[in-house]
């Protein structure tokens, strides 16, 4: 049995911050993460990042890990460890590598376990050349590896942009970004430079088909009515061997499941959130909640989250009060500020309807 | 397909060659790739196939979920092949759904 102060699961932007929050308040902390190296899905994110100093504006996705965990030696990281299970007595069993399970006794622990991509249902979605988005930048951005030769994107997400902008860096076409609802999602930044580059975002269109034999080899893009209905005679089929799909996350919370922890259904955060304090405690008390995994946002916010559920849960392993209420405030006052203005009125809403953050 | 030669933010050196092989023929990956991604870049898409209609499966999630690149690597069975790394003489096939040696 290895026994810790604090486990975090996740190594991502927010278990990294997380970690490094309470390490800087003398825990010791436990971080896991089911992949080789730490920084979840910073590892790919090519674009430098918005908001203020604090929020590492400026700085490029793949250059902020190192950042956060500043305190490395009260953190010990076990990589390639998947958290497979989760028990009422506080007692976690983890799998590293391939065959060797340990069993985890932690007195609090934050899971940060971020978000999974979300399908969409179209004949043909099965075949090879449909990916999800996260794994497009994954081939391209940490392997080298050319995805394709022309994309059809669906979705006019941030997610859905970046990555076609990441598409073309490389060297790759892309056909189209199709965008279902009747305006673009991602910021205007992000979505100008893809159509200086000239590649048309199309709002109110859907992708109906993809086709091929053993692989992608043409998608078909129709318009939609004001009531999402496909408008006949607008079908349009286009050359791509890569359809790429970013419609959406959902947070990843089987371990909470596992634990009973009281949940709620919130579209605007990505589904079926964990109901938690202000300080990102769930109804099971010793567990808290972080990141995209508390409701998928974006990563600066989930830095911020994972630096207050750090903060909140080493105030309660005896870590200094006053300095863990100031990072609490801080964080507190940072999350207001991302969610401000017409941006984070989605997650505002989503937010309102947790209770006001209360259990 | 074919490998990122020229970017703009990320450098993608010429690193060592891995040599693998694949349902029998000898291919090369290179030191970092994961046993999909060099299979991705030797332009083979199709990594299994459905267990009811025998539809094609790819790369799809990159990050071991979604269980579309589970292939026999070494003579073990359902290893998520987007996340293992690729280590030199490898023996990757493709296998049949359920998982196990080919016995056809």
């Amino acid at each position: 049995m290895v026994e810790t102060q604090l486990l975090v699961v996740g190594g991502g932007p927010a278990g990294l911050a997380a970690a490094g929050a309470a390490a800087s308040l003398g825990i010791d902390v436990l971080l896991a993460d089911e992949g080789l190296k730490l920084g979840g899905q910073l590892v790919k994110q090519t674009h430098k990042f918005f908001g203020s100093r604090e929020h590492h504006a400026g700085v490029r996705g793949i250059d902020i890990p190192p950042l956060l965990l500043a305190n490395r030696e009260r953190v010990t990281v076990l990589t390639d460890t998947t958290i497979i299970g989760c028990y009422e007595d506080g007692v976690l069993t983890a799998l590293t590598g391939e065959d060797k399970y340990l069993k985890i006794k932690a007195q609090r622990a934050i899971l940060a376990t971020g978000a999974s991509e979300k399908f969409l249902s179209f004949p043909g979605n099965d075949l090879p050349g449909v990916y999800g988005a996260g794994a497009v930048q994954t081939l391209m951005n940490q392997y080298g590896v050319v995805p394709g030769q022309r994309v059809l994107m669906v979705g006019a997400g941030n997610i859905g942009v970046i990555v076609s902008y990441q598409l073309l860096q490389a060297g790759i076409q892309v056909a189209a970004v199709v965008e279902a609802a009747p305006t673009i999602g991602a910021y205007l930044v992000h979505a100008s430079k893809l159509a200086r580059a000239g590649v048309p975002i199309l709002t109110r269109h859907t992708i109906l088909e993809a086709k091929g034999q053993e692989s992608v080899q043409s998608a078909v893009i129709a318009k939609l009515d004001e009531n999402w209905q496909v408008i006949p005679g607008s079908e349009e089929e286009l050359a791509v061997d890569v359809v790429c799909l970013a419609v959406g996350l959902s947070p990843v919370i089987d371990l909470l499941g596992q634990m009973g922890c009281k949940t709620k259904y919130v579209p605007e955060l990505g589904g079926e959130v964990p109901l938690r304090d202000a300080g990102l405690k769930t109804s099971l008390g010793w567990l808290y909640v972080a990141g995209d995994a508390a409701g998928v946002e974006e990563a600066s916010a989930a830095m911020v989250e994972g630096r207050l559920a750090g903060a909140a849960a080493a105030a309660e392993l005896g870590a200094d009060a006053a300095a863990a209420g100031a990072i609490i405030a801080q964080c507190q006052a940072s999350l207001d500020s991302l969610r401000r203005g017409p941006v984070g009125a989605k997650i505002r809403a989503g937010l309102s309807k947790l209770e006001g953050g209360t259990l | 397909m074919s490998r990122i030669s020229e970017h703009p933010i990320l450098e993608f050196e010429d690193k060592p060659v891995v040599s693998f092989t694949f349902e029998g023929k000898k291919l090369e990956g290179r030191q970092g790739d994961t046993v999909a991604s060099a299979l991705h870049a030797n332009g083979i898409l199709v990594l299994s196939h459905s267990r009811q209609h025998n539809r094609p499966r790819g790369f799809f999630c990159a990050i071991g979920k979604c269980s579309s690149c589970l292939m026999t690597v070494d003579g073990r069975a359902n290893v998520r092949t987007c996340t293992e790394p690729l280590k030199e003489g490898m023996v990757v096939r493709r296998q049949p759904a359920i998982g196990g040696e080919l016995k056809w």
